[in-house]
């Protein structure tokens, strides 16, 4: 037994200094926005910033030139409304798929299922295109509707509505409940981990889209922030220190929800769903 | 005639449930692939309008096969797909260490799952700092210990791929460790201790056990691993923008080019239909290959 406990520790040890590579980078980003520019590039390391600017980098990144709280209420606006919408249609359309028997309705599946198959950018042009003649493009409710279309949602809820025992829903029917009840009194509360799960995963890939914001955003007053710190990079590529300040804030928000809901997060991952 | 109409009552309902979800798809990805497949026979500009568009039949696909760019972008992404074994390895041993044996399992997961749900774009210009070639910490580090003329990393062509590799691998990672971790936890214990029983070595239970009762995990990591390579577009577009010298240029980032800096709407589809031919390929291989060497 005591063997084993040494092996234990050894083999901690060793998995910490390998997640050193994995947080060091995150580190040094933390550190070097606390820093006057001067010190960012230092070698040795100054992890503790030996001469502290934190409060006033911050402080020029935020109220400075590039409106970096525009961008962040952009950002935070679409992604909520992109996650709540989602998660409504993804959530509808799974109860249809597992809980309701109609024609057609295995057909419907397969064809949804297909076009997961299809990477984004292979549509980017005649989406585009569309969204130029429904007067879609460069507006928040483009971007919305975008991430929207949750077949990744709809496949993952769906199996979380398959654990529902039918006869619970067959009982409610019985008693003259009709679907959308059921829906939204007996089985919504019945998947709330699974809600929680997607809920987060779409929070966490709305704020980090980069491509979306790129190919259907023009006017500067709707960027989100992946584009707003990629602007900000542009102007201020000399000064690291605020360039890293800009990251921290960019990442932060993801930082939250995710030592809050790491639980889901993992969970989520682990169920097999894929990043996109 | 109850049951009639309880099934017609169902129907409805369940159209209606559904309808949402396939209205976003249909305009989303439906519409467009069938456009997609369309618009890739034209030579067509979108700002001209829809009185410009000739069709050109094969005309793009068979420029694509002369196309220099293209086939550097191809071989690119071929390159990427080194990173999809190299990371599986590293998460394998590392998921069988954190579920066997370590302490502090949770607090791990969330250290090599950080950088997977960090932006690429935040992630990106990070990096870009950490690689700096003259006064970067990477490099910084790679001299005190005697290098004396390190990499340029993103500014040497030579280099600039497999810098991009390195971040691909470090954002990867826990992914495919989580994955694992939770494979692991769903082998029985008694096929263990049975192979205890039997004498077999820690390493001969990994071998024996292990790896064929992962294997599920093992395909599902590759297909969606491969596929993610090809669709690396963030990364590339914000760290490099393909160069120096086209070294990090990919598909994605090439079509990207293709359609919103030359407008070339036609060529820039005939790429896009390409992609998702070769994704469907790589899926329908693995498909097939799965039989041979997957335990369900």
């Amino acid at each position: 037994m005591q063997t084993i406990r040494v092996n234990r520790v050894l083999v901690t040890v060793l998995m910490a200094v390998a997640g050193i590579f994995f947080i060091m980078p995150f580190l040094w980003m933390l550190s070097a926005s606390f820093k006057p520019e001067l010190d960012v590039m230092k070698y040795p390391i100054q992890w503790i910033p030996e001469t502290w600017r934190a409060i006033e980098n911050y402080r020029e990144v935020i109220f400075g030139t590039v409106p970096f709280g525009l961008y962040y209420w952009n950002s935070i606006k679409v992604t909520l409304a992109t996650t709540a919408f989602s998660l409504t249609i993804s959530s509808m359309a799974a109860y249809g798929f597992s809980k309701i028997a109609f024609k057609g309705r295995d057909f419907l599946f397969l064809v949804v299922l297909a076009t997961f198959m299809i990477p984004s950018q292979a549509v980017l042009v005649p989406q585009f295109i569309i969204y130029r003649w429904f007067g879609l493009f460069d507006s928040h409710t483009g971007l919305m509707l975008l991430g929207a279309s949750g077949v990744l949602g709809t496949f993952m809820l769906r199996q979380f509505f398959m654990g529902i025992n039918n006869e619970i829903i067959e009982s409610a029917r019985i008693d003259g409940a009709n679907h959308w009840s059921i829906f939204c009194k007996i089985a919504l509360p019945l998947v709330t981990p699974g809600l929680a799960t997607y809920m987060i995963l779409r929070f966490i890939w709305t704020w980090n889209d980069y491509q979306g914001p790129l190919v259907f955003l023009r006017s500067e007053n709707l960027y989100t922030i992946q584009l707003g710190i990629r602007k900000f990079s542009d102007m201020h590529g000399e000064f690291y220190s605020l360039m890293m300040a800009g990251t921290v804030i960019a990442i932060f928000p993801l930082l939250l929800i995710f030592i809050f809901g790491q639980k889901y997060v993992i969970a989520g991952v682990a169920s097999g769903s894929v990043k996109g | 005639m109850k049951q009639r109409k309880q099934s017609f009552y169902n129907s409805i309902a369940g159209y209606l449930f559904v309808l949402p979800m396939l209205l976003t798809t249909m305009l989303l990805t439906i519409i467009p692939i069938f456009l997609s497949g369309i618009i890739s026979f034209t030579d067509w500009n979108f700002i001209t309008g829809l009185g410009n568009i000739h069709f050109i039949g094969f005309g793009n696909y068979e420029e694509l096969f002369k196309d220099e760019h293209f086939w550097r972008a191809m071989k690119n992404n071929l390159t990427m797909i080194l990173t999809v074994p190299f990371s599986m390895i590293i998460a394998l041993v590392l998921a069988v260490l954190i579920d066997r044996v370590t302490y502090f399992k949770s607090f791990f997961k969330v250290i090599y799952f950080m950088p997977f749900i960090s932006s690429f774009v935040a992630v990106s210009l990070l990096w870009r700092v950490l690689y700096h070639p003259t006064s970067g910490p990477i490099n910084g580090f790679l001299k005190s210990i005697g290098i004396a003329n390190p990499p340029l990393w993103l500014a040497d062509p030579q280099y600039a791929l497999i810098a991009v590799m390195i971040i691909m691998v470090w954002t990867g990672l826990g992914f495919n460790m989580i994955l694992f971790i939770a494979g692991l936890q769903g082998i029985p214990k008694d096929l263990y201790e049975a192979a205890d029983m039997d004498g077999a070595s820690k390493f001969r239970q990994f071998m024996n056990v292990t790896i064929p009762m992962l294997s599920p995990t093992i395909f599902f990591l590759l297909i969606t691993g491969i596929i993610g390579s090809f669709k690396v577009f963030d990364l590339v577009m914000v760290l490099t923008e393909g160069g120096p010298a086209g070294s990090t240029s990919v598909i994605v980032h090439y079509l990207y080019e293709v359609a919103f800096v030359n407008l070339r709407s036609g060529y820039a589809s005939a790429i896009g239909i390409l992609l998702l031919f070769s994704l469907m390929i790589v899926t329908v291989v693995q498909w097939f290959g799965q039989k041979k060497w997957v335990n369900y």
